[in-house]
């Protein structure tokens, strides 16, 4: 990740011999060193038209979504009077049919409350067993350590049948806390994972000087090594919120009544009728079901990324 | 000098000796069995119970609201003979293989592209980012949208470029049904596999490509024989996990098609969830899940000989 102070020579500079002109282009030359052998057309080929043909493909779900949300019912379903890829008079109906008609509100709500519930659950937990398995080094350390790695290959799907039962049998059935209490299992191998990385890397002197100065590894736990890992407590937390939010099997296995879904088993169940005029509104539902985290992404790009590779390199 | 000796040991006695609780409170193992306590009561209880549970599941006969009995291999038995079982392990290998395949392919050269310098990098960066971060179901509808019989936005644009005069009925021919789903499985990805092997990318040195142009090497020289083999080890663990959740996919497919038309996109968590909750079998649902794990057992070794592999190739103190 970190970038080397590549020594950046102009080698064009170089062999013109050392002109003021050539010394202020390598000054200004942010580029990796053989860049030059890049012609523009070539580089137009070989980076910028492929480049752009893949986002174009990745990004236009969403376009189409959000157009779909806007358009009026006559524009979406004729599509030789309207040019479907525009439309000339964007309405709020969808959206206002999805926050006054539906229980979509009440579907948000419930998403958001079971995702802050079961994140910070989990990331409680992950804490104390990541400062357990990088810093107290217990005997078998590395053994669990290796078992909530396994824990994390471990999909829903093939635990949604028992755990259905499990859920029933504590009279959890149909309530928020099934998600709540179910969901840890699939972030808590992950952000401990996560968080072991980042604790590892925090100086074990501090944390000997505190036990020096007589404190106790709680006090080690939550007056040092927190504060040091602030950026990794976000990276955890948000990621974990998106997995929350993007969690379907079990929410759609768990939640029986239709006030206490959350939003992707709502829209999906809920809006699919039989009725030609649904994707309207169905779009704007999908549309509002992902931008909160659009948005939240949008703030925390970095710490996704690196909870992202962080998981996956340690 | 004897009084000095006297003095200390005297100063020294109200300090009592350090009792078996002192000694417990500083005991790692005792403080580790506390810290650990959170985490494990929720994997055991709701991971690794589950995991036994379900396997004692697909041994009875257990329906939805009536616990089962032991009836041995006979779910098992059952399956053997169901093509349409055998048909979702079918689904599942070609989906599982085909999406893999094809999104390492495009991860890689994305993230290839996306190590270029260029205007712009860090927002590029973060778009291609978003369909990874929009939950499944949600994309997937858009896909559905998109691959509607009807009012598909394909089949229109190919219409007026006059390379085809019918619509495709995306979702309903077993063939485009089938490229559809993996197709949307792809897309969401991709994006995944190509940041983290942008982040494996970036740990490349430089002076190597440099020392290679200096030695004449041509491009794919390069990437074969530096790029590649500095990455392996990333790509083993990036590929392990999207083996390994393309396998298991379900919210994709239940968005898009429920597994239809006849069967032909079903896969083994969707046959399950259909046989175990809709149809309220869960014994046999119980059985098509766990004939699941043999597969994940083996992507998980893959995944353990990768890393293995990773620490041969960095040294042992590999953090």
């Amino acid at each position: 990740m970190t970038d080397l102070p590549v020594p950046k020579v102009d080698l064009k500079g170089v062999l013109s011999g050392p002109s003021a002109r050539a010394a202020a282009a390598a000054a200004d030359d942010h580029s990796e060193g053989m860049s030059y052998l890049e012609s523009l057309p070539r580089r137009l080929v070989t980076l910028y038209l492929p480049l752009s043909i893949i986002v174009i493909v990745l990004l236009f779900p969403f376009y189409w979504m959000a157009l779909t949300a806007i358009k009026p019912d006559d524009q979406l379903l004729d599509l030789d009077k309207f040019n479907p890829f525009w439309t000339t008079a964007p309405t709020l109906k969808h959206i206002q049919k999805l926050l006054f008609e539906s229980h979509y509100v009440g579907w948000l709500w419930n998403t958001m409350f079971v995702a802050v519930c079961a994140t910070v659950l989990s990331i409680v937990a992950s804490v104390l067993a990541a400062y357990a398995i990088v810093r107290l080094r217990f005997r078998g350390a590395h053994w669990i350590g290796g078992l909530i790695f396994l824990a994390y290959l471990v999909p829903p799907s093939i635990l949604f049948i028992p755990l259905a039962t499990v859920v029933f049998q504590y009279g959890l059935f149909d309530t928020p806390f099934a998600l709540i209490l179910t969901y840890p299992t699939i972030l808590i191998p992950f952000s401990t994972w996560l968080l072991m990385g980042y604790f590892k890397t925090i100086p074990y002197e501090l944390e000997e000087c505190a036990l020096i100065d007589g404190a106790s590894r709680w006090q080690i736990l939550v007056k040092i090594v927190l504060p040091l890992a602030i950026p990794g407590l976000i990276s955890a937390f948000i990621f974990c919120f998106t997995l929350c939010w993007n969690e379907f099997i079990y929410a759609l296995t768990f939640l029986q009544s239709v006030e206490n879904k959350t939003v992707p088993v709502a829209i999906v169940n809920e809006f699919v009728d039989g009725d030609i005029y649904r994707w309207g509104s169905l779009m704007a539902g999908a549309l509002a079901g992902s931008l909160p985290l659009v948005v939240l992404y949008a703030f925390f790009v970095e710490h996704y990324v690196s909870a992202m590779t962080g998981a996956v390199k340690e | 000098m004897a009084d000095i000796a006297l003095d200390s040991r005297a100063a020294r006695r109200p300090v009592r000796d350090a009792s078996a609780w002192d000694r417990l409170k500083v005991n790692r193992d005792w403080l580790a069995v506390w810290f650990m306590l959170p985490a494990m009561a929720f994997l055991i209880l709701f991971l690794a119970y589950p995991l036994g549970l379900g396997i004692w599941i697909s041994f009875t006969d257990a329906k939805i609201g009536r616990p089962g009995e032991y009836i041995g291999f006979e779910n098992y038995e059952w399956l053997w003979e169901d093509s349409i079982f055998w048909l979702s392990v079918f689904n599942t290998l070609l989906y599982t293989f085909v999406a893999s395949a094809i999104k390492f392919a495009v991860g890689l050269y994305l993230a290839l592209l996306l190590n270029e310098n260029m205007p712009f990098k860090a927002i590029l960066r973060a778009l291609v980012l978003i369909p990874f971060i929009v939950p499944t179901v949600l994309s997937a509808l858009a896909f559905w949208w998109i691959f509607d019989a009807q009012f598909s936005i394909i089949s229109w644009s190919l219409r007026h470029l006059d390379l085809i005069t019918e619509n495709i009925n995306f979702l309903g021919d077993v063939n485009w049904a089938r490229g559809c789903v993996i197709f949307a499985n792809i897309w969401r990805g991709v994006p995944f596999v190509a940041i983290t092997l942008l982040a494996g990318l970036q740990t490349v040195q430089p002076s190597l490509y440099e020392a290679a142009t200096i030695d004449g090497a041509t491009k794919w020289q390069m990437f074969r024989h530096i790029t590649y083999p500095l990455l392996t080890p990333i790509i083993a663990v990036v590929m392990t996990f999207s083996v390994l959740f393309t396998f298991t996919d379900f919210q994709l497919i239940w968005a898009m098609t429920r597994g239809g038309p006849v069967n032909a996109t079903h896969l083994m968590a969707t046959l399950s969830y259909q046989r175990a909750i809709i149809a309220g079998q869960l014994g046999e649902g119980a059985a098509i899940s766990s004939a699941m794990i043999p597969f994940l057992l083996a992507a998980i070794m893959v995944s353990w000989f990768g890393l293995q592999r990773r620490k041969w190739q960095h040294g042992e103190a590999n953090d």
